[in-house]
């Protein structure tokens, strides 16, 4: 009986991984003559598959990777089928399919027949991501608590590979033990770097601040759409309250429309700015927004030029 | 009375158009025809009668007497309920080549009144480039009885390889006095009319509105407001908030009644009459979110929409401003506001007031360009306060 391993999933990272496990292990039990082919199942009928898997003169073993199962046609399921059933031991198939309702026949008829199944489903919760990285830092010989665990997904985001790589990097450098104070010594400022924070940073007049948060955000994938639509709204607070006048956070909160936590920040911002100043950022801002979205050339120059010109009117 | 009484000012086009009108039922007799195209291309400015100018034609084309404007041929044609008069006006933000094409499959077929098949397209400027080559080639080579009329702002707004394939027409900004003569004829008041077509700069559809609606005259005078409210910054921010507020207030009134009823509309054709326990019919949240979608992207628009008329009065007070600061001899577009015109013409310079228009027109630019509402009035506010 051949070896048969069906991945079922979209995760691109685990798929990857499960891919290349099935095909190292293929390797290592047949010897140095191994023939390796990477199909698409959209581009292969069952004629296809008898000639990948058939007896050739030198290659004694041979691995057949069938990636997007779901497209694949009905010969095709049956010859793979049959295949799985009592084909040459010398072959090793690998289904790839990425769940989902279309060509389930394929994922139930494998299964049937005995094939040995790796589910590689999207990640989507933060805690299965958590998850993941405490996985993910076992397999590299260490261990890291929930905590350190949840610091670290919240620092890189969502990106399965860069989590990976960070888990490595932190068990190579640091050693079997990971807490968050390790992960914060790596990824301190990562996590609370948004548009919000960085247009914090730019009314408050602290250009170094601001850009260093701006190219953390952008690292983190924040859209610049966000961080223009961030500066703008602080600008507009910051206008609002200083025209609603003198008064207590709480007594203008009403009137503006607004939280009272946000009027009292407002009002610390307000020293630093004077009215005209206040017109030229806005203005600027504006100029930005157009260039993001689509108006200039680089959407990551016109957001950081606005930065610039904000933070500098500030400290007028 | 004809179908071409409804445009206003357009003297020379409605010869040309006439002309062809006869030509085409010479065609249809069998006796010549010389003088009628298979493609023509009304151009104009906003309000000018672009859309009015094609449903004439396609009326005149189908009417037996060349466009009496009485008969039930004159009338659906006008409407848009005509067999043979196919009215495409995208309601969103572009229209796509997979509509066109099906707009192509259904301009081939016979006329099923057996004179012309018309395809009338408003804003054909909305078309995408691919939806356009998809239609050129029907547009070179025409079926036998099919008529194409496209209607866009300018020849410009159209790939090279359109235009060239449509006769043009142009119509100009209808004079004031044909608008305001128009609107008395209607039954307006003469010194209403009068007042609106100034205000409107000639254009039609929105004259008729603020003839005739109340809250279009109230919410053109809060618009004009804003050059008071600039005073200070903080003031800026409020006038662009009210702004872009009494926009989407507008757009929400236009669509809102129209989105509902879309939606119900869709659900009975599909077949979910509701009830507990019912299956929901196949593929129908795929047809509503596509339906949502399209919703959204007209929704959008008709915000734009609101805002440019705004921006657009906008700039006319500035321009009256000017026009009363250089001391020209051309009537103001906001007579009514001549006091308001006047203190700002003598309080400012008209370099200011080059400066202020060029900021209106900048922010029209900006809201095209998908920059936000808010954020591009507020800007355009405070470089109207610094002048």
């Amino acid at each position: 009986m051949p070896r048969v391993t069906l991945v079922v999933g979209d995760e691109e990272l685990l798929v990857a991984r499960a891919v290349q496990r099935a095909v190292q292990a293929a390797l290592a039990g047949g010897g140095p003559d191994v023939a390796v082919h990477d199909v698409m199942a959209a581009e292969l009928d069952h004629i296809d598959l008898a000639e990948l898997t058939s007896p050739s003169l030198f290659a004694e073993a041979r691995v057949v990777v069938v990636r997007g199962a779901q497209d694949a046609g009905k010969d095709l399921v049956t010859a793979m089928t049959t295949l799985a059933t009592d084909g040459d031991p010398d072959v090793s198939l690998v289904v790839v399919h990425p769940g989902g309702a279309k060509g389930k026949a394929v994922v139930e008829a494998l299964r049937g027949a005995g094939a040995k199944v790796v589910e590689a489903a999207k990640i989507k919760s933060t805690r299965d991501r958590e998850q993941f990285v405490v996985d993910e830092v076992r397999e590299a010989g260490g261990s890291i608590d929930r905590d350190a665990a949840a610091d670290l997904v919240a620092s890189i985001g969502t990106d399965l590979r860069e989590l990976s790589t960070a888990c490595v990097q932190l068990v190579a450098d640091i050693g079997p033990r990971i807490t968050t104070d390790h992960v914060a010594a790596y990824y301190r400022g990562r996590a609370e770097s948004t548009g919000f924070a960085v247009a914090d940073r730019a009314v408050e007049g602290d250009v170094a601040a601001a850009l260093e948060t701006l190219r953390w955000a952008f690292a983190t994938g924040v859209d610049p759409v966000l961080v223009s639509a961030a500066l703008a709204s602080n600008l507009r607070t910051i206008a609002l309250v200083g025209a609603a006048g003198r008064g207590s956070p709480d007594t203008l909160a009403g009137p503006l429309g607004m939280p009272p936590w946000k009027v009292r920040r407002a009002q610390g911002w307000l020293k630093r700015w004077k009215p005209d100043a206040l017109a030229d950022a806005v203005r600027a801002v504006a100029d930005a927004d157009a260039g993001i979205k689509g108006a200039g050339d680089d959407a990551a120059f016109a957001a950081e030029s606005a930065v610039i010109t904000v933070a500098g009117c500030a400290a007028r | 009375m004809g179908v071409f009484d409804e445009l206003i000012g357009q003297r020379e086009v409605v010869a040309v158009l006439e002309t062809a009108v006869l030509a085409a039922q010479s065609s249809i007799a069998g006796t010549g025809g010389a003088g009628m195209t298979h493609a023509w291309l009304f151009t104009g400015p906003p309000g000018s009668g672009r859309s009015v100018a094609a449903r004439a034609f396609a009326a005149a084309l189908q009417c037996a007497d060349g466009g009496c404007g009485l008969c039930h041929e004159c009338h659906t044609s006008m409407t848009g309920a005509h067999a043979d008069v196919e009215i495409v006006a995208p309601a969103g933000l572009s229209y796509g080549v997979a509509e066109t094409r099906d707009l192509v499959n259904r301009a081939a077929l016979a006329p099923t009144r057996g004179r012309w098949q018309v395809t009338i397209v408003e804003d054909a400027d909305r078309f995408t480039e691919q939806a356009l080559n998809a239609l050129l080639k029907s547009i070179e080579e025409p079926p036998p009885r099919g008529v194409f009329l496209l209607c866009a702002p300018s020849t410009e707004d159209l790939l090279p390889t359109v235009r060239s394939r449509c006769r043009h027409v142009t119509l100009r900004i209808p004079p004031y006095a044909d608008v305001a003569a128009h609107l008395e004829g209607e039954g307006a008041d003469g010194a209403v009319a009068a007042f609106a077509a100034r205000a409107a700069q000639g254009h039609v559809g929105r004259a008729r509105r603020l003839a005739r609606d109340a809250e279009a005259q109230q919410r053109r005078r809060e618009v004009l407001e804003l050059p008071t409210q600039v005073a200070t910054v903080g003031g800026c921010f409020m006038a662009a908030a009210n702004l872009v507020d009494a926009a989407k207030e507008e757009a929400a009134r236009i669509i809102e009644s129209a989105d509902s009823a879309e939606t119900s509309a869709l659900r009975e054709s599909l077949g979910d009459i509701g009830g507990r326990g019912r299956a929901k019919p196949r593929g129908m949240s795929a047809a509503l979110s596509d339906l949502e979608r399209r919703q959204k992207s007209r929704a959008t628009r008709t915000q734009r929409d609101a805002l440019d008329r705004a921006l657009t009065d906008l700039a006319a007070f500035y321009r009256d401003v000017l026009v009363l600061q250089l001391g020209s001899d051309v009537v103001l577009v906001h007579g009514d506001l001549e006091r308001t015109v006047q203190r700002l013409a003598n309080t400012s310079s008209p370099e200011s007031t080059l400066r202020r228009i060029e900021a209106v027109l900048g922010c029209r630019e900006a809201v095209d360009a998908n920059v936000a509402p808010l954020l591009a009035v507020e800007a355009m506010a405070l470089a109207l306060h610094q002048g």
